[in-house]
């Protein structure tokens, strides 16, 4: 009997300080008068994208995290991006992540939204240029820092004449990548543009390749579902190429445990996401400015034959 | 009593080149033959067993959809929705077994009642409000794009299908839509003899059945199909139920053969079915057209797709060759079409 009173004792006290943590103790940040704080996460990926699917889960986690409101929208036009951006100015939102794949082309919109004494981050893509734009700082790493990590690895394990597939025309993001693969891989780096709405053309295309250029020793994808689009030809046309791949899915991930995907590199999308929401977090609670002035990496991460296991139930929620 | 011999037009004889050449098919065919000894001459590859697998495997997708948008050309209508049919009717397939567990086979037969159904809305909004199927069939791609992205998002939280080849019993379904024979050293895929298929019975269809002539008069006339007593409302619904069904079986092809679907599977693909029914002869007013044509264009397509890959040509230029090679093929058939019309 006693017992049971004890434990209840414990448990109501529990609750009540429960209920405090939740009320009362908020006198320790700077701003309690406006709590409800909202963002706007303004990128140029396309919808559907499952790279920027995974940016947006990261940012509305982070939201969900601290209770505040995240907004997320984007357009690859920098032309209507830059509305966006003016519109969350506009709506007056207490801090902006933008990621800038064409820096001149929202250069006016993001240099005004820092003029109106809006917070702004940048994510992904703009390293070079989060400073002037008068950002607080960038999360991410350029594309190009991945795809020379990729081709050092690629290097490293003997290729020597590679594809690189393009999934979407004139996107800047996947041409960086291409760029930097065969800047560091050394041999021979080829292009090859698929249409990444139709799998079925895409894994044609790659066999086509393959046959009509024996020598060819590696394929390199740029999105996961288009790595399993490449395993299939690589099956189909006999060749002997590696695949390797940007991006990870569940998929991918079964294929690397299989040996059939060389490895993926992983940007962690969902960290730039997640990481940007928090540093206008800390602006907007405590006044920090993260990074000093400096860039803040995410990634890149690999993913091999000997961590997949580890990363298989993040890809199963789409989160990696 | 002898009858002056009057020469009837109609019953005038005309040689069977004459009336070969009056075929809607003809020019896609001369096309077609051109392209391929093209890049078979000037290729290693393309000509080869495994180099035919990969033309036809990519022809053999848009090809099942082209001839399905043709009957309805022919018939009058257009239908924007049926790229983004592929996409949906897979999806429907992926999130119903990956994320709920229903078994495979019911899967695909939830997904072909929801493709009729959204063609049969199609067919139905396009004969009660007027509107041209243009407009009505935007919206519901628009719709279906929409469906697909933030549909599969909310449901299995990502946006691409994953996990699909570790359901129970996918290799069933696998074996139907996704397999593959190995004829002569090229891999040649179910899709490739659905589209076979398809494109016969399709062709029966228009030359050999009323089902055929109702389609004919309602593209051609439809007032006067209507004063006839032919069944317009029905014809066209069906028609645009067709396009539909055809989505649901590429989608499927898609699905099986890849293992994978993402949201924006077939978005923009809608146009090049329409093009290769086209080149394949269909005009853009109704009335005129024939399926073995599209199925043609389709090829035409598949084989300027790979053909490029295997010339070493930078594909960035792809679009562009396409473009000018259909462009080609269509005042190709132009002229064909009216010199047989004056010859005699």
């Amino acid at each position: 009997m006693k017992k049971i009173k004890i434990v209840g004792a414990i448990l109501a006290a529990g609750t009540l300080l429960a209920a405090c943590s939740g009320t009362g103790s908020d006198s320790g940040t700077a701003d309690t008068a406006k709590k409800d704080y909202t963002y706007a996460v303004i990128t140029h990926g396309a919808p559907g994208d499952a790279f920027w699917d995974r940016v947006k889960s990261g940012a509305e986690q982070a939201g969900d995290d601290y209770g505040v409101k995240v907004e997320y929208s984007s357009d690859a036009d920098p032309a209507k991006q830059s509305q966006l951006i003016d519109g969350a100015v506009a709506d007056k939102v207490d801090g902006i992540v933008v990621s800038m794949a064409n820096p001149d082309g929202i250069e006016a919109s993001v240099k005004k939204a820092v003029a109106a004494g809006v917070p702004v981050i940048t994510i992904n893509s703009g390293v070079d240029k989060f400073k002037d734009f008068g950002a607080i700082t960038h999360i991410g790493q350029t594309e190009t820092i991945a795809g020379q990590a990729v081709g050092e690895k690629l290097k490293a394990a003997g290729s020597k004449n590679a594809i690189c597939v393009i999934q979407e025309a004139g996107n800047v993001g996947l041409e960086e990548r291409c760029k930097a693969v065969a800047e560091t891989m050394g041999g021979k780096v080829e292009n090859l543009q698929v249409d990444g709405t139709d799998d079925n053309a895409v894994s044609a295309t790659i066999t086509s390749k393959l046959q009509a250029d024996t020598s060819i020793d590696t394929v390199v994808t740029l999105g996961g579902q288009y790595a399993i689009d490449a395993v299939s030809a690589v099956k189909d046309s006999g060749s002997k190429a590696k695949v390797a791949t940007f991006d990870l899915s569940e998929d991918v991930i079964k294929d690397i445990q299989a040996g059939t995907i060389l490895f993926a590199v992983d940007q962690q999308p969902y960290v730039q996401g997640f990481l940007g929401v928090t540093g206008l977090y800390l602006k907007s609670i405590n006044g920090n400015d993260i990074g000093g002035g400096q860039p803040i990496n995410s990634g890149p991460a690999f993913i091999t034959k000997e961590n997949a296991d580890a990363v298989l139930k993040y890809a199963a929620n789409g989160t990696r | 009593m002898t009858t002056a011999t009057v020469t009837d037009e109609r019953i005038a004889r005309t040689s069977t080149v004459t009336k070969l050449l009056k075929r809607p098919e003809i020019g896609a065919l001369v096309a077609a033959i051109v392209i391929f000894v093209f890049f078979a001459a000037t290729t290693s590859v393309f000509a080869t067993a495994p180099g035919a697998s990969t033309w036809l495997r990519g022809a053999s997708t848009i090809g099942i959809m082209a001839v399905a948008v043709a009957l309805l050309m022919i018939g009058g209508e257009f239908d924007l929705s049926a790229g983004a049919m592929t996409g949906f009717t897979g999806l429907v397939v992926g999130v119903l077994t990956t994320e709920y567990g229903l078994n495979i086979w019911a899967a695909i037969l939830v997904s072909l009642a929801l493709a009729l159904l959204v063609g049969f809305i199609n067919g139905v909004l396009v004969m009660k409000t007027g509107l041209p199927s243009f407009i009505v069939t935007l919206g519901t791609f628009f719709v279906l794009q929409g469906i697909d992205l933030a549909g599969t998002k909310a449901l299995i939280g990502q946006v691409a299908i994953q996990g699909m080849s570790s359901v129970p019993y996918y290799d069933s379904a696998k074996k139907v839509f996704g397999s593959a024979a190995d004829i002569g050293g090229g891999l040649v895929y179910a899709s490739v003899f659905w589209w076979l298929a398809v494109t016969v019975l399709a062709t029966w269809i228009l030359l050999r059945t009323r089902t055929g002539n109702w389609i004919f008069s309602v593209g051609g006339q439809q007032t006067a199909a209507r004063q006839i007593g032919v069944p317009v409302f029905k014809t066209k619904v069906g028609l645009f139920m067709t396009t539909a069904g055809a989505g649901w079986l590429v989608g499927m092809l898609l699905l099986f053969t890849t293992s994978t679907v993402q949201s924006n599977t077939g978005v923009g693909q809608e146009f090049i079915y329409i093009i290769c029914a086209v080149v394949g002869g269909c005009l853009m007013t109704g009335g005129y057209g024939s399926a073995i044509g599209a199925a043609l264009g389709a090829l035409i397509y598949g084989m300027v797709n790979q053909g490029i890959v295997y010339s070493g040509w930078d594909n960035n230029w792809l679009k562009a060759f396409l473009g000018v090679m259909l462009l080609g093929a269509v005042l190709l058939n132009e002229w064909v079409r009216k010199r047989a019309e004056t010859a005699r």
